[in-house]
């Protein structure tokens, strides 16, 4: 079970009116290397993974799901006073027939999110390395997110957002030494 | 800025490239690709600055800067910025 908490991990600020990066950033919302793909990887390899490493994947996916919030946020701020007309300017004339501005998981090209682009092979080591690619994946996104984008407020959300892919890129790297190191032999950290 | 984690390469340039070519491209290596296992007692940053920045320890913090309104990773003199 969860216990939700009503803030942000992270403050988010949008200070430039610029609906056409809502729809950049969607990418991270329904993407193949987006939050919502990561927090569902992990928290579905949790069942079929060694003991030792399932609180990293249950940690990391939890932090997923409060990733996913501040992308929504951004995405919600860029949109909530768009116009019809700016709408359609910034590229979102087709989300907006099909969703007004609720927000939908899709990736910036409007191609819906699937349950294809993440993967749970029950092999410790396949998962692993997957969900290290996964956040390598997804700090490079936030990379060129950073670069499509001059409001220095936004970025600050996003160069948070990449840290944190980074930190957990580490922590999965752990994860695999922890399962190759299982061989009976008692190791302390 | 310089920024240590930043490496570059240098392209192919073709003689009938249809574009002006951009003489480098830049990517980052985290630090964090240097470490198997995180050890003990490692420096922290303040709390503040921890959660400003994403992470608590300087050893895994990765600086990156927006290439927007910037000439693609060169200077005016062809180097890398
Ligand atoms: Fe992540």
């Amino acid at each position: 079970m969860w216990i939700y908490e009503k803030k942000l991990q992270y403050p988010v600020r949008v200070s430039k009116c610029d609906p056409y990066m809502a729809r950049l950033l969607l990418e991270q919302y329904g993407g193949a290397d987006g939050e919502l793909a990561a927090a569902l990887r992990y928290l579905n390899q949790r069942y079929t993974i060694p003991d030792k490493v399932i609180g990293i994947l249950n940690d990391i996916g939890t932090e997923e799901f409060a990733h996913l919030e501040m992308i929504a946020t951004m995405v919600y701020k860029l949109t909530k006073d768009a116009t019809p007309d700016q709408l359609k300017a910034a590229g979102l004339a087709d989300h907006y027939v099909n969703h007004d501005k609720a927000l939908f998981y899709q990736n910036a090209a409007g191609v819906p999110w699937t349950a294809s682009y993440i993967q749970a092979k029950g092999d410790p080591l396949a998962d692993l390395y997957e969900d290290i690619a996964a956040e390598e994946k997804a700090r490079a996104t936030y990379q060129w997110l950073i670069d499509m984008t001059d409001d220095v407020d936004l970025q600050d959300g996003l160069k948070f957002l990449r840290e944190r892919e980074i930190v957990h890129s580490t922590r999965f790297r752990e994860a695999v030494e922890i399962i190759k190191d299982d061989r009976g032999k008692k190791r302390f950290f | 800025m310089v920024n240590s984690q930043v490496r570059v390469y240098k392209p192919f340039i073709g003689p009938f490239d249809p574009c002006p070519p951009l003489p480098y491209r830049t990517y980052v290596v985290p630090p964090n690709q240097y470490i198997v296992f995180q050890p003990l007692d490692w420096p922290q940053f303040s709390l503040a600055e921890a959660l400003k920045l994403g992470t608590l320890w300087p050893n895994l913090y990765s600086p990156y800067e927006s290439k927007s309104k910037r000439v693609e990773e060169v200077g005016s003199d062809g180097e890398p910025v």
